[in-house]
C-alpha cells in the first residue's frame, strides 16, 4: 500500500528544511503510518529512495520505535501502559482484563479487524495511572469497569 | 588530503609520557604513536566512529568522567592515564556485559585463539559473571555460500556494518531491533546481497561472522601461515594462506588477511580470500599424461619430460626454431616468464613467444620510455590528490584499485574522474562522470590533447560539450595526477595520453587481467621484445651473456595460430595458457601440431596436446609476481601437492633432456654455497632454520637449478628497473619496478592484439572455474536475482 500523492509532495517540501534527507526519516514514517495504518514494503522502498538509504537502514530505523509497525493493526490501537506508576496503580489486572474481553494477546488483532492490543511503556500520564492510549486518545484512572466502557464506545464510533 | 592546510601540532601527556601529534588527531590514534595501546571493540581506523563499546575508557584531567578514547581529538595539555584501577575496573565490567550473552563457546568458535573479545577477557579477567538471567539465543545463520552468522557470539561494535557500507559501499548490512535485542541483519532478510568480500568476516573482533570455507575445520594456531601473493587478479594483494599437513603434502585451508601488511592494507576480496580451492579440485593434474594411440594416458615424469624433450629436438634440428611456437603464462613467475623466453630464444632459437595479451603494457612502455616516474604503485593510488579513470570497471576487475580510489575519496577527498562506456558502480565516488559510447575512449584523449573536434563524437544526452570542458579544464588544472586506463586504450592511444600527462606530472597505471601480465610483459614474453621491452633486433647486452639470438621478430600468438592452420607450426610449447577457450581458435588447426602443454587442469587447449605437464600453482612455489602498477612482490610457497611440479623445473628438465647447458641457463651454485646441515646428518629442522638465516640475510643459497632466485640474479642484473633491495622483497615488501620507464622497445608495428578477459568478481579464467566456491556464489546468484545495486547512503 502506498502513500497519498499529496502526502509525498508534502514530504518534498518538508525535506528541504532538514539538514541532510535522512533527519526527515522518522516524521515522514509516521505520517505514512497515520495515512494508510502501517508501514508499508511499499512505504519502505519510497522512503529509502527519497532518502538516499538503502531499505535495509529504513527497516533498522523501524525497529527502534515500537510504535512504528510493519503490519496493518486494528481501527482501534490499545495500547496499555504496563510501566511502573500504572502497574502499582493495577495496569497488569487492566492488561490481563483487556486480553480476556477482546480474546487477544500483546500485538494482536480482533479477527474481525476492529482492536488490536499493545502492551507499552510509559505514555506520560503517571499522574492518573493507569492510563491507556488508544489510537492518539488518552483514558485516564482506569478500572477493568471503565474500559470496557472505552471498548464500547469504540464499537459505537466505528458504527456511526 | 587536497587543500589541506598546515595543521599546527599539540602536545599532551599519557601516562607520564610526553606525545605530540597534530591537532586533531584522535586521543587513541596518539596514544599508539607512543606504544601505548587503548583497548577497543568499536573502533577501527579509516572507518567512522561509532563510540559503541566503551572499551577505550580513559581519564582525563578536568574531565568529569571516563571519556572514550576513540572519539576524543587531543588537545594541548591534556593530562591523560590509560592504565589505573579505576580504568581497570571500567573495563572490566564493560567486558562482564558483553558477556553477559555471549556464549563461551570459545571451544568449538572459527575465533578461538584469534579473538579479541578473548584476548581482553584475559587481560582485565571478568570471566566469571554476576548475571543470573538466561542468555539470548539465536540458531546460526547462512547468509550467503560464504557468510555464516552467529548471533550470540556477536558484541555489536558495527565494525562490519561499517566496513561493508563506508568501506566497500555495498550497504549490505544493518542493525535491526535496534535496542536490547539489535542484531547485526542481511539486506535480503536471510540472506545478503553482496560482493561477497569476507569484509565483515576479516573485521569481526569476535566469531560471530564466519568463514563458509573455514568453518569448523582448523584452529589457528594447528596451521602454518604463508603470507604469499594472489593468483588471481592483477593488482596483487598480499593473501595469507593458513596451511596444514595432509596425506597428500600440505592443505591450504584458509586465505585471510591476517596481518594486513600487504599492499592491499585492510582489503581483500572475495578471490584473494576464497579462491585458494582449486588447488585440491578433483579435476587437478597430478601425473604427466602422454598420448598413446590417440589417448591420454598417465605415465611417469622421466617418461614425459623425455618424450617432450626428444621431440622438440628433433623438429629443432630438422625444421628450424621457426618451427616451434611458444605461449606464456599470465599467472607463471617473473622468473618462469624469464626462464621460457630465454629456453625459447636460446634452446628452441625462436622468437615465436607470446602470451595471452589482455593489456597493452608494450604500448605503455614504449609511450613512457625514458621518462621518470611516470608509473603509479598500487599504494599512491590511496593518496593521490586526483585520480583519472578511462576504461574498465576496477569493482569488477581490479577490486583492490576500487577500494583504494574509494577509500582515498572518502578519507582524503581525493577528486576522481571517470570516463566509462558503461555507468559504472565507481561513478558513485566520481567528482565528474563522462559516459562515453563504447570505443570512443581514444577520442576523449584526442580531445583532452586539444582537439576539440573530438568532441563531436563525444557528446550525447548527458555529456554536453561544456561538460566535456570543464572535464578537461578541472584535469588540466590538477598536479600529480594518477591516470588509470584499461585494455580499451592501446598503441598510439597510450602515447597521447601520455603527452596530456606529460604537463600535469601524472603517472600511469595500465590495467591488465590475471595475477602476472604486467610480469609477463616485464620479461619479453613477447616475439618482438626481449625483457625489460628491448628490441629483438638489438639485443646485444643479452646475446653477450646468452650467446647468438634468433634477431627476426617471431610470430605473435594468433601468427602461430595461423601457421600451425596452415600447417608450418611443427610444435607448439603451452605453458599455462589456454588460447584455444580465450581466442576461440579451431582446434582442428593443430592437429599436425606437436603440442607440449604446462598445466593445472586439462583445459580445451591441453586436451589437444601430446605431452601434458602438470604443473604446481602459485600457491605452491615460490618467486616474484609483478602487480598491474609494477610493484614487484614475493611468493611464498604455502600449499604442495603431490605429483607436481614447478612451471620453472619442468622448463629446466624438458630443456635438460633437449641438451642444452642447464648451468647457462640457470646460473645457479655460483653464488653462496651454504652448508644445509647435510654434513651434520639429518638432524630435522637444521636445515629450515639455516634456510630462514639465509633468506633474512638476503642471501639465498642457489644450489639447485630449480631455484627462481638464481634466475632473479640474472633478472635484476639484465632488467633494468628491477635492480632493489633483495632484502626488502625478502621482508615481504613490494618493490616498484620501472622497465617500462627503462625500455628500448623501438616503434611498434601498430598491430596490438589485447584481448581482455572480461573476468568479473566471481570468474577467474581457468583456476576460476575450478573454485567451487566461486561457482556456489555465481549459483547463489543466479538463483537469488540481483536487482539494481543499492543506494548510497
Amino acid at each position: 500500500m502506498a502513500i497519498s500523492e499529496k502526502l509525498d509532495a508534502f514530504f518534498s517540501e518538508k525535506m528541504k528544511e532538514y539538514p541532510t534527507s535522512r533527519s526527515f526519516l522518522v516524521p515522514m514514517l509516521l505520517y505514512s503510518q497515520d495515512e494508510i495504518g502501517y508501514v508499508s514494503d511499499e512505504v519502505i522502498a519510497h522512503l529509502a529512495k527519497k532518502t538516499g538509504l538503502t531499505e535495509l537502514e529504513v527497516r533498522n530505523v523501524i525497529s527502534y520505535y515500537s510504535m512504528l509497525r510493519t503490519k496493518p493493526a486494528g481501527r482501534y490501537n490499545v495500547q496499555v501502559c504496563t510501566n511502573i506508576s500504572c502497574q502499582l496503580r493495577g495496569a497488569d489486572e487492566l492488561f490481563a482484563h483487556c486480553k480476556k474481553k477482546l480474546g487477544i494477546g500483546h500485538k494482536q488483532t480482533t479477527p474481525d479487524g476492529m482492536f488490536s492490543l499493545e502492551e507499552v511503556e510509559c505514555i506520560g500520564a503517571c499522574s492518573w495511572a493507569p492510563a491507556v492510549q488508544v489510537n492518539y486518545d488518552f483514558h485516564e484512572n482506569l478500572t477493568p469497569q471503565k474500559m470496557d466502557a472505552v471498548l464500547e464506545n469504540c464499537r459505537k464510533k466505528a458504527k456511526q | 588530503m587536497a587543500d589541506q592546510k598546515e595543521v599546527k601540532n599539540v602536545s599532551i601527556t599519557v601516562d607520564g609520557k610526553q606525545v605530540t601529534a597534530p591537532a586533531g588527531t584522535l586521543l587513541i590514534e596518539a596514544c599508539k604513536t607512543v606504544g601505548i595501546e587503548v583497548p577497543s571493540f568499536c573502533y577501527y581506523p579509516g572507518l567512522s566512529l561509532q563510540a559503541a563499546c566503551r572499551m577505550c575508557l580513559v581519564r582525563i584531567e578536568k574531565m568529569p568522567k571516563l571519556q572514550t578514547a576513540c572519539t576524543v581529538p587531543i588537545t594541548d595539555g591534556m593530562v591523560v592515564t590509560t592504565e589505573s584501577d579505576e580504568v581497570r575496573q571500567a573495563r572490566k565490567s564493560m567486558i562482564e556485559l558483553l558477556l553477559g550473552n555471549h556464549p563461551l563457546d570459545c571451544p568449538v568458535c572459527d575465533a578461538g585463539g584469534e579473538c579479541e573479545l578473548q584476548d581482553m577477557t584475559f587481560k582485565y579477567g571478568a570471566a566469571e559473571s554476576r548475571y543470573m538471567e538466561g542468555k539470548l539465543h539465536k540458531d546460526e545463520q547462512q547468509w550467503s555460500p560464504v557468510v555464516y552468522f552467529d548471533r550470540p557470539r556477536c558484541i555489536l561494535c558495527y565494525r562490519c556494518v561499517r566496513v561493508c557500507g563506508e568501506g566497500m559501499d555495498v550497504w549490505a548490512l544493518g542493525v535491526q531491533n535496534r535496542g536490547s535485542g539489535s542484531v547485526i541483519a542481511p539486506n535480503r532478510d536471510d540472506h545478503l546481497e553482496c560482493e561477497e568480500c569476507g569484509m565483515c568476516i576479516d573485521i569481526c573482533p569476535v566469531g560471530a561472522l564466519t568463514s563458509g570455507a573455514y568453518r569448523y575445520k582448523t584452529r589457528p594456531w594447528e596451521m602454518n601461515h604463508i603470507g604469499t601473493i594472489c593468483t588471481h587478479c592483477g593488482d596483487g594483494c598480499k593473501t595469507t594462506l593458513g596451511v596444514r599437513r595432509s596425506d597428500t603434502g600440505t592443505d591450504i585451508v584458509r586465505g585471510d588477511n591476517r596481518d594486513k601488511s600487504g599492499i592491499n592494507g585492510d582489503f581483500l576480496c572475495i578471490k584473494g580470500r576464497y579462491a585458494f580451492d582449486y588447488f585440491d579440485h578433483p579435476a587437478r593434474l597430478k601425473q604427466p599424461l602422454l598420448r598413446k594411440n590417440g589417448q591420454l594416458v598417465p605415465v611417469s615424469w622421466e617418461e614425459a619430460v623425455d618424450h617432450a624433450g626428444k621431440r622438440l629436438r628433433e623438429i629443432r634440428d630438422s625444421k628450424g626454431g621457426q618451427a616451434i611456437g611458444v605461449i606464456g603464462s599470465n599467472r607463471t613467475t617473473n622468473e618462469e616468464n624469464y626462464l621460457l623466453q630465454k629456453f625459447a630464444r636460446t634452446v628452441l632459437g625462436t622468437n615465436n613467444i607470446d602470451h595471452h595479451r589482455t593489456a597493452d603494457f608494450a604500448g605503455l612502455a614504449r609511450a613512457i620510455a625514458g621518462k621518470e616516474n611516470a608509473t603509479a604503485t598500487m599504494r599512491d593510488v590511496f593518496t593521490a590528490p586526483a585520480i583519472l579513470l578511462i576504461g574498465n570497471d576496477p569493482t569488477e576487475q581490479h577490486p583492490l584499485l576500487a577500494w583504494n580510489i574509494r577509500t582515498n575519496v572518502r578519507l582524503n577527498q581525493a577528486k576522481l574522474y571517470l570516463a566509462n562506456a558503461n555507468p559504472i558502480k565507481l561513478r558513485r565516488q566520481a567528482t565528474r562522470f563522462v559516459q562515453l559510447a563504447p570505443g570512443r575512449e581514444g577520442k576523449l584523449v584526442s580531445f583532452l590533447n586539444g582537439d576539440d573536434a573530438a568532441a563531436g563524437s563525444l557528446t550525447n544526452a548527458t555529456v554536453s560539450n561544456d561538460v566535456l570542458k570543464q572535464f578537461r579544464d578541472e584535469l588540466r588544472s590538477q598536479q600529480n595526477l594518477i591516470i588509470i586506463f584499461g585494455s580499451e586504450l592501446q598503441g598510439t592511444d597510450i602515447a597521447a595520453l601520455v603527452k596530456f600527462g606529460a604537463g600535469l606530472k601524472a603517472k600511469f597505471i595500465c590495467l591488465g587481467d590475471y595475477a602476472n601480465s604486467r610480469g609477463a610483459a616485464d620479461m619479453g614474453v613477447y616475439p618482438d621484445l626481449l625483457p625489460g621491452y628491448n628490441a629483438v633486433a638489438s639485443a646485444v647486452k643479452f646475446s653477450e651473456e646468452w650467446g647468438p639470438l634468433p634477431s627476426a621478430k617471431g610470430l605473435s600468438l594468433t601468427e602461430m595460430a595461423q601457421a600451425a592452420r596452415q600447417g608450418q607450426l611443427a610444435a607448439l610449447y603451452l605453458v599455462g595458457s589456454n588460447p584455444i577457450a580465450d581466442y576461440d581458435f579451431d582446434p582442428a588447426a593443430f592437429r599436425n601440431t606437436f603440442i607440449v602443454a604446462q598445466e593445472l587442469f586439462l583445459t580445451e587447449t591441453a586436451t589437444l596436446a601430446e605431452v601434458v605437464l602438470p604443473a604446481a600453482s602459485a600457491y605452491e612455489k615460490s618467486g616474484t609476481f609483478t602487480n598491474t602498477c609494477g610493484d614487484l612482490q614475493l611468493l611464498k610457497k604455502a600449499g604442495d601437492i603431490t605429483g607436481v611440479k614447478t612451471d620453472f623445473e619442468i622448463i629446466v628438465r624438458v630443456a635438460e633432456r633437449m641438451g642444452a647447458d642447464i648451468r647457462k641457463l640457470v646460473p645457479f651454485g655460483g653464488a653462496t654455497r651454504a652448508d644445509m646441515g647435510q654434513s651434520r646428518g639429518a638432524q630435522s629442522g637444521e636445515a629450515d632454520r639455516h634456510a630462514v638465516w639465509l633468506a633474512a640475510n638476503g642471501m639465498e643459497p642457489r644450489m639447485s637449478p630449480f631455484d627462481p632466485m638464481a634466475i632473479l640474479d640474472e633478472i635484476q642484473r639484465l632488467v633494468p628497473g628491477y635492480e632493489g633491495s633483495r632484502l626488502n622483497l625478502l621482508a615481504g615488501n613490494e618493490q616498484h619496478v620501472t622497465a617500462a620507464e627503462h625500455s628500448a622497445a623501438g616503434p611498434g608495428d601498430g598491430l596490438v592484439q589485447i584481448v581482455p578477459s572480461n573476468d568479473t568478481l566471481f570468474t577467474s579464467g581457468t583456476l576460476g572455474r575450478y573454485s567451487n566456491t566461486l561457482n556456489s556464489v555465481i549459483e547463489n546468484h543466479r538463483a537469488n536475482p540481483v536487482d539494481q545495486e543499492v543506494m548510497a547512503d
